[in-house]
C-alpha cells in the first residue's frame, strides 16, 4: 500500500474515533450517572443494545488500526534495515488483527448474553 | 583646524575595540580519536568578526590542525555550516557578538558521519537532493530550440523562488528529529526541493516526485516539528513546502 493511502487512514481513523468516543461519552454522562457507567449490568445492558455494541465495536477497529500504525511509524524511525522493517510491518498488522479479534469475542459474547 | 579634530575626524569609523572570547573547538579525528575533545582558545575579536574568521585565525596562529570547510565566507555555498553553541548555523555569516556568550562553542552538525573535527560527511543529503530530480522536467527544451522562452509572472514566480534560495548547507537536515533516529528519511533539504520543481509552472514532473517522496521514510515521517525552517540561514522554510507537498498527495491541491 501506498504510504500517503495509510496515512490518510491514520488521520481518518483519528478523526472518526474523535467523533465517536465523544457519542460514546455522551452516552455515559446522558444516560445515568458517570459514576454507575461501570456497574456490571449497565456494562452488560450496553453490550445488549445493538447500535452502542456496533459503535463500541467500530471505535475498537478504528483505534486498533490507528494505534498499531502508529506504534509501525514509530518502530519504523526507531531502527532501519529490511528484515526489521519487514517484521515491524508485519507484526503491527498481526498485532492489529488479534486485538480486533479478542475485543470483538468480548463485544460479540456479551452481546449474546454468554458470560 | 587643529591637529586633534582632525585626528577625530578621521577615526569617526570605530577603531579597534578588541575583546577576548573562548572559542571552544570539538576536535575528533574517527581514524585515531576514540571521542570528541574540547580545546579551548583565546582569540581576539571585533564587532564585525564572525565565528568563522575566528575559527580561521585559530588555525592561522594556535593550532593548525583544525579541520574546517568553507569557500565562499558570505553565506553563498553552504560549506560552513556546524553547531555554534548548540545550535546549527553558517559560520561565515554569524557574528561572534550576535551570540553574547564568553565561551562559543564549535562542534560538528549533528546527524552527519564526521570526517574530521568540524567537517562532515553530506554525501547523503546530495544523494536524496539529487532523488528529488531537481530540475525542470519537460520534453521541449529552451536548448533545443533556442528560439523558445518559458515565460513565468512574478505570481508564478513567487510559487517557489523562495524555496529556490536553498544552498544545500544542510543545517535543516540536522536539526530534524527524525533525522536524528531514521538513516533512510529524505529530510527536510531534499523534500524542500521536491516542493521548489513540483511549484514550478514550467515543470512537469509533479507526478514522478510525488512518488518518490510518498514512500515509508518519505514525507510522511515528518511530524511538524518545525526546527529546519529554524535554522535555515536562506528563510526557505522546508517545513511549509512539506506541509504543501502533503496537500498535492492528500488531494488539496492539484
Ligand atoms: C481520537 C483521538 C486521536 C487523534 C485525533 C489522534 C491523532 C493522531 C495523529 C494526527 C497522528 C499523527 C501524528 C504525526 O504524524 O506526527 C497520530 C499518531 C499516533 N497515534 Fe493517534 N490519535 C488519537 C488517538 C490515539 C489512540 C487512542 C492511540 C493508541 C491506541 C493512538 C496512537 C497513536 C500512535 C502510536 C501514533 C504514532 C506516533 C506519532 O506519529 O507521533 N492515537 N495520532
Ligand atoms: S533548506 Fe535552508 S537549511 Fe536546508 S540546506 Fe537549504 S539553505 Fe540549508
Ligand atoms: S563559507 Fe560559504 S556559506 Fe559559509
Amino acid at each position: 500500500m501506498r504510504e500517503s493511502t495509510i496515512m490518510k487512514i491514520h488521520y481518518g481513523t483519528a478523526l472518526a474515533a474523535v467523533v465517536l468516543v465523544a457519542v460514546h461519552v455522551l452516552f455515559r454522562v446522558t444516560m445515568m450517572n458517570y459514576e454507575d457507567s461501570l456497574a456490571y449490568e449497565n456494562v452488560l445492558a450496553n453490550y445488549k443494545y445493538l447500535p452502542y455494541a456496533i459503535m463500541l465495536e467500530l471505535i475498537l477497529v478504528l483505534l486498533s488500526v490507528h494505534g498499531f500504525n502508529g506504534l509501525r511509524v514509530i518502530l519504523l524511525e526507531l531502527k532501519q534495515g529490511r528484515s526489521y522493517e519487514k517484521a515491524v510491518t508485519y507484526g503491527c498488522i498481526a498485532g492489529m488483527a488479534g486485538l480486533i479479534a479478542y475485543g470483538s469475542r468480548t463485544i460479540l459474547m456479551a452481546s449474546m448474553g454468554i458470560t | 583646524m587643529s591637529e586633534t579634530a582632525l585626528a577625530e575626524e578621521q577615526s569617526s569609523t570605530e577603531v579597534s575595540s578588541s575583546k577576548i572570547v573562548t572559542l571552544r573547538i570539538a576536535k575528533f579525528n574517527p581514524e585515531h580519536d576514540s571521542g570528541q575533545q574540547y580545546v579551548d582558545f583565546k582569540v581576539p575579536y571585533e564587532r564585525w568578526t564572525t565565528v568563522l574568521d575566528a575559527v580561521l585565525d585559530v588555525k592561522k596562529h594556535l593550532d593548525h590542525s583544525v579541520a574546517v570547510r568553507y569557500s565562499c565566507r558570505q553565506a553563498s555555498c553552504g560549506s560552513c555550516g556546524m553547531k555554534i553553541n548548540g545550535r546549527p548555523r553558517l559560520a561565515c555569516f554569524t557574528k561572534i557578538s550576535e551570540l553574547n556568550s564568553d565561551v562559543v562553542t564549535v562542534e560538528p552538525m549533528n546527524n552527519y558521519p564526521i570526517v574530521r573535527d568540524l567537517v562532515v560527511k553530506l554525501d547523503k543529503m546530495f544523494a536524496n537532493h539529487k532523488k528529488m530530480q531537481p530540475y525542470v522536467i519537460r520534453e521541449d527544451s529552451e536548448i533545443t530550440a533556442p528560439t523558445k522562452e518559458f515565460n513565468q509572472t512574478p505570481e508564478q514566480l513567487e510559487e517557489y523562488i523562495q524555496f529556490a534560495n536553498c544552498i544545500k548547507c544542510g543545517l535543516c537536515n540536522s536539526a530534524c528529529p527524525t533525522m536524528a533516529t531514521d538513516s533512510s528519511f529524505l529530510g527536510p533539504q531534499a523534500l524542500g526541493q521536491a516542493y521548489r520543481y513540483v511549484a514550478d509552472n514550467r515543470d512537469k514532473g509533479k507526478y514522478s516526485r510525488l512518488k518518490i517522496i510518498d514512500e515509508s521514510h518519505g514525507i510522511w515521517r515528518c511530524h511538524f516539528a518545525g526546527s529546519c525552517s529554524q535554522v535555515c540561514p536562506k528563510g526557505v522554510d522546508p517545513a511549509m513546502g512539506i506541509q504543501l507537498l502533503r496537500g498535492y498527495l492528500l488531494g488539496f491541491r492539484k
